[in-house]
């Protein structure tokens, strides 16, 4: 059965065909995301064994279920701290955590900054399409100001988490936006973030066009993906501080590009015991030869 | 037989430790039964610290003293609060510098225990003092078991010291009785 | 500092919630991730100690659901996992508790029971969360929940409640309460070949192959386990799902697994259900107690013993399964059944489940240990019915 799929699309063996199709509406920006992070797989050089991915709930923790490596979908807002043990337990796994916004920054926001601040060696991927998708169109943290959901029909009051402002600001040592039109570059941050030990974290900014179009007259996936096309600036360098999205706003750019990449020690709760303190941590590596 | 103990001072004169020795030695060293439990609730605040060990012969069932048949107090105030619930005819023994009991009061044994730890350059262990005092009044534990419990607990450099001034104190007791 | 060994052979002097870290030492665990909170942050402590001296890991995490879903993690990567809390934490910790049941991960929580509700009585003693261990997260499944009730089974049960939960791949608790967490008594740890070990059950086929399926149970209703990184590629999910792991959102799928997830303990419960007996020989008043209020029960029925009531008692080791069928025998030759417990009658309603003859509880909402004289008092009383 795989053989014969694998002749029809040569990412097959990376999916659980026998699970397809997937649950995403027309229009969604989940699935090429999820294809950007397959093809970084197969091209991490890393053995599909080896990579584990873990999400929360939403329609974006819904990936790993896809994916034909090892996979745990878990609650609401809990994939970090998990992946945060598999890491640990077993360091010489790649793992990812691959969730939407509201799972990520709402109910797990707690578990995201901590684990930032610690450096735990993950790869997290947040879908960011602006509202709660799988529960159909709720405001969450990333909504934009003024932006309308079922549960803010006179439009988003709050301000919304800047991702990429958050995730430099609590210690993650790659930090990247990219968008679902901009495959090839989010697959190239996927594998340098694959490259590098600590926590990463890539923000995809998805059309949502049930969800999160529609109400706010975006229209169909397309017209967002125009909307990316037009307003999308990259720009590695930018401020952190000036990444914030302002839908409204036609002349504000959406700023794109990978504006972090430092090294900082990584999360070993055995460091302390090592012997003598290395510039470069080597330790953890140590282990994972005598693991491996 | 089961004895309810109950050692009270303030905080930083090392009552937990000693109560926690005491229990050792009788259920390690000594083979007694025994439960070392100490307060965590509100009333361990505000400087007063208790430490109770209950010794017995048979695996004992109630862990806690509610009427303590000694009471080991290092504490003007620790003496006022535990006094009224010593058992009639209980062993009441004091620190004699930092405890003025009622003039009623009856027969008790009493040791400078804090003095006597100065005298041998340090005051912190006046408790290890009392306890070799205690040790020797009371007759619950044997002396070598509660050595053994010093030499299985403390750290190497503390050891000399610390069965020193567990000596000084249970040598002080033929005196203590007599000032009784 | 010279390290300790993981067995920490020999007989010691031990603080019960010190006792209980060690216990997990022996059995194994090699991953603890908690939050401090009285009355059992001693564990926390004393694993932050201890297990890194052993290549173990430690983490303080940053809140109970991180927590517990960090022991969970560390389970489906193939660690021996504890976390330990007290009632607040425990709260937190229910939702991942679920998922440990649904996705049949192994893993032990300690909860040093304090007086509750919410924040209630942080360093003082109750036995409220008895009722919470067993129904406390959403749904139906099984648990094991064991009450020790002396450093001596902190340690004993420890050991036991990894081995339960690798071999039904369940959560598995140990309910201590305050007074045993906070009491010091001797506890001998046997040598390390003495210690139980129940392996978990892992896949028998290599993997590559089409034969293995990670939610396919076996005779006993468990399914072999296949942990992170072995090549199984594995799929665990919250959600309802089949033999593959996959989700199956439907009435059948559903009732076909939850059906098996609450078999897998209920088949075994004879088997899991453990219980301490005194003078029940003759007893025409049984004594059904647990955790520290067993030993005032003990006592009590010591002293109506010496006034001539024919008084005896019951320990459940386990609290759940409930050793119920044994209520209902020895239910059947006794004039009426006393409770004591530091709750408002959780166990009480159990042994009612289980027996018409009267049941007398003795219930105190916690604060303090239940002394003997109210237990003593009803025993009286009950030796009339």
């Amino acid at each position: 059965m795989t053989t014969l799929m694998a002749e029809r699309h040569p990412s097959d063996p990376l999916f659980r065909a026998d699970r397809l199709p997937h649950i995403w509406c027309p229009g969604c920006g989940i699935g090429p995301a999820m294809h950007a992070y397959a093809q970084a797989l197969v091209e991490s050089g890393i053995p599909l064994d080896r990579h584990v991915c873990v999400s929360g709930i939403g329609c974006s923790g819904r990936v790993p279920g896809y994916l034909n490596i090892d996979s745990y979908h878990t609650t609401h807002g809990r994939a970090i701290p998990f992946a945060m043990a598999v890491a640990l337990v077993r360091p010489q796994l790649e793992v990812a955590v691959f969730s939407g916004d509201g799972d990520l920054f709402a109910i797990g926001g707690n578990h995201f900054i901590h684990a930032a601040r610690r450096n735990v060696d993950l790869n997290v991927i947040c879908i960011n399409n602006f509202n709660y998708g799988m529960t159909g169109g709720q405001v969450g943290p990333t909504t934009p100001m003024g932006a309308r959901a079922t549960t803010a029909p006179y439009g988003n009051y709050e301000q919304p988490f800047s991702l990429p402002y958050l995730a430099a600001a609590t210690g993650a040592v790659f930090v990247a936006r990219w968008t679902s039109l901009h495959l090839r570059q989010l697959k190239q941050a996927i594998l340098r973030a694959m490259k590098k030990r600590g926590l990463t974290f890539i923000e995809v900014l998805a059309p949502c066009p049930v969800g999160f179009g529609r109400p706010n007259e975006i229209g169909d996936a397309m017209e967002e993906m125009m909307l990316y096309r037009e307003r999308c600036v990259v720009d590695h360098g930018a401020p952190l501080a000036a990444l914030d999205i302002d839908l409204r706003q036609r002349d504000h750019p959406i700023v794109l590009g990978n504006f972090v990449d430092i090294e900082r020690p990584v999360f070993d709760p055995l460091a302390m015991r090592r012997p003598a303190p290395e510039v470069e941590d080597h330790a953890p590596l140590a282990r994972k030869e005598q693991e491996g | 037989m089961r004895r309810e103990v109950r050692l009270a001072g303030y905080g930083g004169q090392g009552i937990i430790l000693i109560g926690l020795l005491l229990g050792k030695a009788a259920a390690l060293h000594d083979g007694k039964e025994a439960v070392f439990t100490q307060s965590y609730g509100p009333e361990a605040r505000g400087g007063a610290s208790n430490a109770d060990v209950v010794i017995a012969d048979a695996p004992v069932d109630y862990p806690l003293v509610t009427r303590p048949d000694c009471l080991v107090v290092m504490f003007q105030e620790a003496y006022e609060r535990h006094r009224p619930g010593l058992v009639e005819g209980g062993l009441l023994v004091l620190d004699q510098d930092l405890v003025r009991p009622d003039p009623g009061e009856g027969a008790f044994h009493a040791i400078p225990a804090t003095r006597l730890a100065e005298g041998l350059g340090k005051k912190i262990v006046a408790n290890v003092v009392m306890l070799g005092f205690f040790t020797a009044v009371s007759g619950l534990v044997r002396r070598e078991a509660v050595e053994a419990a010093l030499r299985s607990t403390l750290a190497p450099r503390l050891l000399e010291l610390n069965l020193r001034a567990f000596a000084t104190g249970y040598d002080y007791a033929p005196h203590a009785r007599e000032a009784a | 500092m010279k390290d300790g060994p993981a067995v920490l052979e020999g007989q010691h002097f031990l603080l019960g919630d010190h006792a209980c870290a060690e216990g997990a030492l022996a059995a194994g665990c090699r991953f603890f991730a908690g939050y401090p909170i009285t009355p059992s942050t001693e564990i926390a402590e004393r694993l932050a100690h201890r297990l890194p001296e052993v290549g173990g890991i430690f983490v303080q995490m940053e809140d109970e659901l991180a927590s517990m879903a960090a022991i969970v993690g560390a389970s489906v990567a193939g660690a021996r996992a504890m976390t330990a809390t007290s009632g607040p934490g425990f709260s937190l910790m229910m939702e991942n508790v679920g998922l440990a049941a649904m996705m049949e991960v192994p893993c032990v929580v300690v909860n040093v029971q304090r007086g509750a509700p919410s924040t209630g009585l942080p360093t003082l003693v109750a036995q409220a969360d008895v009722m919470q261990a067993r129904w406390g997260s959403h749904g139906d499944y099984e648990i094991v929940a064991y009450a020790p009730a002396s450093p001596q089974e902190c340690f004993d049960l420890t050991v036991r409640a990894f081995n339960t939960a690798d071999q039904y791949r369940i959560p598995v608790f140990v309910l201590a309460d305050e007074v045993v967490g906070h009491m010091t008594e001797r506890v001998v740890i046997p040598p390390p070949d003495a210690i139980p070990k129940v392996e978990r059950k892992r896949p028998r086929t290599a993997p590559g192959g089409d034969g293995f399926l990670p939610f396919q149970a076996d005779d006993d209703l468990v399914p072999p386990m296949a942990h992170a990184g072995e090549g199984y590629r594995v799929h665990f999910t919250g959600l309802t799902h089949d033999e593959r792991g996959y989700p199956a959102t439907n009435a059948e799928a559903h009732d076909r697994l939850v059906r098996r997830l609450v078999e897998k303990v209920r088949r075994h419960a004879w088997r899991i259900e453990e219980y301490e007996e005194s003078q029940l020989e003759d007893a025409r008043v049984v004594v059904i107690a647990y955790g520290s209020t067993a030993r005032s029960a003990r006592r009590a029925v010591a002293v109506a013993r010496e006034e001539g009531i024919r008084a005896g008692l019951l320990r459940p080791i386990t609290l759940w399964p409930f050793p119920g069928e044994r209520v209902r025998r020895l239910a059947e030759r006794v004039g009426a059944v006393v409770v004591p417990e530091l709750n408002m009658g959780q166990i009480a309603r159990e042994v009612e489940r289980f027996t018409h003859r009267p049941v007398l509880g003795v219930n105190h909402a916690g604060g303090a240990m239940l002394p003997p004289e109210p237990i003593l008092d009803t025993i009286r009383e009950a030796a009339t019915r």
